[in-house]
């Protein structure tokens, strides 16, 4: 069987020797894979990056390019190209000396330089800027000349630090579409790494959600977004009703839980004993108000706290036993009927739409914004 | 060439003036000399008797000798200084330049005896510049201790690498230096100035120096011979008499002077022209001339009185004891070769043989 | 018009103290110093009349009776207005030996001298017999010379060079040769210190700046600490440590490395000043390095390796050249500190060690020939200038940076 292109086995880090900023990784992203590594700030999701650049040393455990242990390859020697969260371009070097750097440092000639310079610049659409000064640039040139820089001694691995973290909303998603591009075009392997979930669900192939050193899902965006397993996930991704719910009746995938506002019907996600306590998870616009008898296999009362006309939908705060802050969204089509604050109403959803997930400490109910 | 201390002195002069000015209630005046043992002597040896006869307060201050403060402070119209100890060449050049006051000699006080003072100085002791209240010599030592076996006697001795292997230890300036490599050339005393008057005689003299140059360790301040001698960084080196006595009788040094060819020094005291209390200043430098106060500096230190009179004054070391007249420059056991540094020639030529001794140790 | 002007006067007229401070500190001295190296009216005041005698003296033999005159009564008006010296100081710059001859002149002539010669036929002859040097040539050139308000004498002078009887320029008699030697001499030690500064502070600053936070407060602490305590503590600290007899030496002759007869001369020489120098100006050039080396990220170091460069290739490549303006600031820093030093090389230089401001301070101070001593500053100062000219022409005087 082939080995995957890059493999983390049982990886740790630590750098005081008490806490481990990754705990215990075990990661295989195949070729030409678009990975996201994702979760919030000091989940070491970084830090994985880092190692595998050469920068940091594991603690323990292995990491292996090609099936072949990195570990004592320093970082010159690994031939990865790295995208820093604030570029690190050289600001002594005009753009067309921060591409030829490497190339540089590989004894290319001097033409087979100039060329793939130019091939670079093509690609992220900046020819001509060649003898400018990364001072020179915008935020978004300077973060191509970047990604140029990472692309332009062909590397079969690319590594991005949060690299459109300081760029304003518009221009980074038009970064995203344009990384995907490339992506597609030269077929690199590309690990990514970001705390924003849109970001990542636009762009990966896979998104591996990071928190607190360790991998909480590693799926597909829609499948991390319609099936997540852990409350963390279904919060982080998207957004989620949670409601704590104690298991009072299972049947196979199915088990029935109590919210305390009334028993409802859920997709058991961890196979659950009678008694166990789970954290029910129920995207809002999955949810139906004052639904039509019969529609929805569960229903509970809820008062409507709060509405906000958001364009195509209304957004409806509600109160559901003791969660104030329970979402459904109402998609603005025609004969849909609308909901003051102070009305009493039902909600329902399909069983299916409702996950039963592990409890977590951390995690209370309600839609927690990551 | 000493150089280092005397803008900031200066600043600390001025800023003690002007607080002195602004509290003194009694009257007083500014005294400024060379710091170290020998301003310690003067204070006990005459300024507490001045202060308690007059009720006139002194204040000391230091200096480093040359004339540029008093000229800075002369030609700024801000006069902070009353009494300045220089030596006997700057004493004159800056009579000239009209820095001091000029002064006049019958005002002296008598001898001891009642003589009159031209009949009580030595000869050429009175000027009409100032007061010349002590000799002081600068002669050459070494540390028994240090050096055993065959000891030094002689001025030629010191330029004799070949007996007295060893650093020696010598003034950066060519003040005194050129007489004593005439006379460790074999020049006898009087010929020296005649001499210097002529190139070759230069020539000579730097050419004898130059037989001892790669081990002279050149110092600047006073207070440096004792110590390098002390530490065995030389094995032998010039110095001022009164250093070395101290340290032979405070510290228990055992030094040793080599009076032969020693170079005689004035120590010459001037008022300045403009001075904020010229009567004052008047009375000190009266009071330092008498011979009780000359025999009183004698006591602490090994500086010899300028006037016949105070000769029978001299008695004993006030903290030790020790005899005091055998460490006199001028007693006759150690004036069998001396010579009386030519303020005259040296203010001639001052300025030139600096510029030839600098290109010289350049060289 | 006058709406608009009238703020933007009041607004200049905010920074009159500051060109009334800049004038009165920085411009006014300069400018006299300047003055001092090339014009002197002194003598000329001094001595109005006989110079203008002397100014129609073919300069060959001795001057007329009249000039022996005018002199005589001019020196004697001199004397009763102190300011004899003076002159004769000047004078004697020019012809060593004159002083005493000028000074002693109107002495011999006595008080109460009328217009006739005392005791002589002609003034000539009532000179002449107080001193021989009136009857000679060389005596009146002095004179003449000094009397000159304008000079080039001292900028000559300050080059080892000097204006022969005949008009012309040559060089100085070997023996008195000193300035020129001295130029080079400083100008080398300031560059030897330069890079010493250069090569040690180099990894210092870099350690400073990128060493964790209380590693590098205490690195920064014991560069400063130095540098907060007097120059002179400092310097004589090296004096106990390197002297003969010193720690360094007393340690080698323990270990066995040295002979104790064989202790090494490492102070009141050429190595003195430089170890003295280097310690003294060495934060120079640590505090410009390293507030350079602070603003260079970390992540260069590891973007240039991820790029496939040897820490020896990102080094040389990438961090190096950002830290060019630091280094430039600190080289110039210290150099132009280095060049105008001279407490340190008085101290632990020896006959050796001795640089040109040491010289200009003797003039100012001990010899008080401030001519001299101005030329002397004004070559330095030219110097200087023109190395910061070159500097800003090779690098770029906007590239430095100070912090």
């Amino acid at each position: 069987m082939k080995a995957p292109h890059v493999e983390y086995r049982n990886v740790r880090k630590s750098y005081d020797g008490r806490t481990l900023v990754v705990e215990d990784l075990n990661l295989a992203v195949e070729k030409g894979e678009f990975l996201t590594l994702l979760g919030p700030s000091g989940s070491g999701k970084t830090t994985c990056l880092m190692m595998l650049a050469g920068f940091e040393q594991a603690t323990s455990g292995a990491i292996l390019v090609n099936g072949e242990s990195v570990h004592d390859l320093p970082p010159d020697k690994r031939n990865i190209g790295v995208v820093f969260q604030n570029y690190a371009l050289f600001p002594h070097m005009t753009v067309g000396g921060n591409l030829a750097f490497p190339l540089e440092v590989r004894r290319l000639r001097a033409s087979e330089r100039a060329e793939r310079v130019a091939r670079a610049l093509r690609l992220v659409q900046l020819e001509g800027f060649e003898a400018r000064r990364p001072g020179e640039l915008s935020g978004g040139q300077q973060q191509r000349v970047a990604i140029a820089r990472a692309l332009v001694f062909e590397p079969e691995l690319v590594l991005m630090d949060e690299p459109l973290g300081a760029l304003d909303r518009r221009l980074r998603e038009e970064m995203q579409f344009e990384i995907r591009r490339i992506h597609r075009e030269l077929g690199v392997t590309i690990i990514y790494v970001t705390h924003d979930q849109q970001e990542a669900m636009v762009m990966s192939d896979r998104v591996a959600v990071f928190r607190n050193g360790r991998i909480e899902q590693i799926a597909t965006p829609e499948t991390l977004y319609e099936e997540p397993e852990r409350a963390f996930v279904a919060q982080f991704i998207g957004e989620n009703n949670l409601l704590g719910a104690s298991v009072t009746a299972t049947d196979g995938d199915i088990c029935d839980v109590d919210t305390g506002s009334g028993v409802v019907r859920a997709f058991d996600v961890q196979g659950s004993a009678v008694g166990d306590d789970v954290i029910l998870a129920i995207r809002p616009e999955r949810i139906g108000v004052e639904p039509d008898s019969g529609q929805y296999a569960n229903v509970l009362t809820a008062t409507a706290l709060d509405v906000v006309f958001i364009g195509d939908h209304l957004r409806v705060r509600l109160r559901v036993g003791d969660n104030e802050d329970f979402i459904a969204k109402i998609p603005n089509i025609v004969g849909h009927g609308t909901v003051l604050p102070g009305d009493n109403v039902r909600i329902g959803w399909a069983t299916l739409d409702g996950r039963a997930l592990p409890p977590d400490p951390s995690i209370s109910q309600g839609d927690i914004e990551p | 060439m000493n150089f280092i201390h005397r803008s900031r002195i200066h600043a600390i002069a001025l800023a003690t003036a002007s607080l002195a000015g602004a509290f003194a209630t009694a009257e007083s005046i500014t005294v400024v000399s060379w710091g170290g043992s020998y301003a310690k002597a003067c204070v006990e040896g005459y300024h507490k008797a001045f202060t308690a006869e007059t009720g006139i307060e002194i204040k000391l201050e230091d200096y480093n000798g040359g004339l540029a403060e008093v000229r800075a402070q002369v030609d700024a119209g801000a006069v902070h200084w009353d009494v300045v100890d220089v030596e006997l060449a700057d004493g004159v050049r800056g009579c000239d330049e009209g820095l001091f006051k000029v002064f006049d000699p019958d005002t002296l006080p008598a001898g001891a005896d009642g003589s009159t003072p031209s009949d009580d100085y030595y000869p050429g002791a009175i000027t009409e510049c100032g007061a010349n209240t002590l000799y002081y010599s600068t002669i050459y030592a070494y540390n028994a201790e240090k050096l055993p076996g065959e000891k030094p006697t002689t001025m030629e001795d010191f330029f004799d690498m070949e007996r007295f292997p060893g650093r020696r230890g010598m003034r950066r300036s060519p003040v005194v230096n050129l007489e004593f490599a005439l006379m460790g050339d074999g020049v006898p005393v009087e010929e020296v100035y005649a001499l210097l008057d002529t190139e070759a005689g230069i020539q000579r003299a730097f050419d004898k120096l130059d037989t001892i140059k790669d081990h002279v360790v050149w110092w600047e301040a006073g207070a440096q011979p004792p110590q390098m001698l002390a530490d065995g960084e030389v094995i032998m080196s010039t110095a001022y008499n009164g250093r070395i006595f101290n340290a032979q009788v405070l510290e228990k040094q055992s030094f040793v002077i080599v009076w032969d060819g020693q170079v005689l020094d004035t120590g010459f005291l001037a008022i300045l022209e403009g001075a904020p209390n010229p009567s004052g200043a008047q009375r000190f430098v009266d009071f330092a001339a008498r011979p009780s106060s000359m025999a009183g500096v004698a006591r602490y230190i090994s500086y010899s009185p300028t006037r016949h009179s105070a000769e029978a004054l001299i008695t004993t070391h006030a903290e030790t004891g020790v005899e005091m007249r055998p460490h006199m420059p001028n007693t006759p056991e150690n004036a069998k070769r001396v010579l009386h540094n030519d303020w005259q020639w040296w203010s001639d030529n001052r300025d030139d043989m600096n510029v030839r001794f600098a290109a010289w140790l350049a060289r | 018009m006058k709406v608009g002007l009238s703020p933007r006067l009041r607004a200049a007229g905010l920074t009159v103290p500051l060109i009334a401070f800049i004038a009165v500190t920085f411009i006014a001295p300069l400018g006299t110093l300047l003055t001092r190296s090339v014009y002197d009216a002194e003598v000329a005041e001094i001595l109005p009349r006989t110079m203008a005698v002397l100014a129609d003296w073919d300069t060959s033999g001795t001057p007329s009776e009249a000039a022996y005159a005018t002199i005589a009564m001019e020196l004697l008006r001199a004397r009763d207005e102190r300011t004899l010296g003076r002159a004769a100081t000047r004078i004697n710059r020019i012809e060593s030996g004159l002083r005493s001859v000028v000074v002693k002149t109107p002495r011999r002539l006595g008080r109460d001298v009328g217009t006739e010669p005392p005791g002589a036929e002609t003034w000539r002859d009532a000179l002449v017999a107080i001193d021989e040097a009136w009857g000679e040539n060389a005596t009146w050139r002095a004179i003449r010379e000094a009397g000159q308000p304008f000079t080039s004498r001292h900028f000559l002078n300050a080059v080892d060079l000097e204006t022969r009887a005949d008009g012309s320029i040559a060089a100085m008699p070997e023996s008195r040769r000193i300035y020129v030697p001295l130029y080079l001499r400083t100008l080398w030690v300031s560059l030897g210190v330069t890079a010493l500064c250069l090569v040690i502070g180099y990894p210092i600053a870099h350690a400073i700046a990128h060493a964790g936070s209380r590693w590098s407060t205490t690195l920064l602490v014991l560069v400063l600490v130095p540098f907060w305590t007097s120059l002179l503590v400092r310097t004589t600290a090296w004096i106990v440590l390197l002297q003969n007899q010193g720690v360094v030496n007393d340690i080698l002759v323990a270990l066995g490395i040295v002979a104790d007869d064989g202790r090494l001369a490492m102070i009141y020489n050429m190595t003195g000043t430089f170890v003295a120098m280097t310690h003294v100006l060495l934060p120079f050039m640590v505090l410009p390095l390293y507030s350079v080396m602070r603003s260079i990220p970390t992540r260069h170091m590891d973007a240039a390796a991820s790029l496939g460069a040897t820490p020896m290739q990102a080094f040389r490549r990438v961090y190096w050249p950002q830290t060019l303006p630091g280094v430039g600031a600190g080289s110039l820093l210290v150099f132009i500190l280095a060049i105008g030093y001279y407490i340190t090389p008085a101290l632990v230089g020896g006959q050796s060690g001795q640089l040109i401001s040491n010289m200009i301070a003797y003039h100012m101070q001990t010899s008080l020939n401030w001519g001299l001593a101005a030329a002397l500053a004004a070559i330095l100062l030219l110097a200087v200038i023109g190395l910061y000219v070159l500097y800003d022409r090779v690098v770029g005087i906007d590239r430095m940076r100070l912090g």
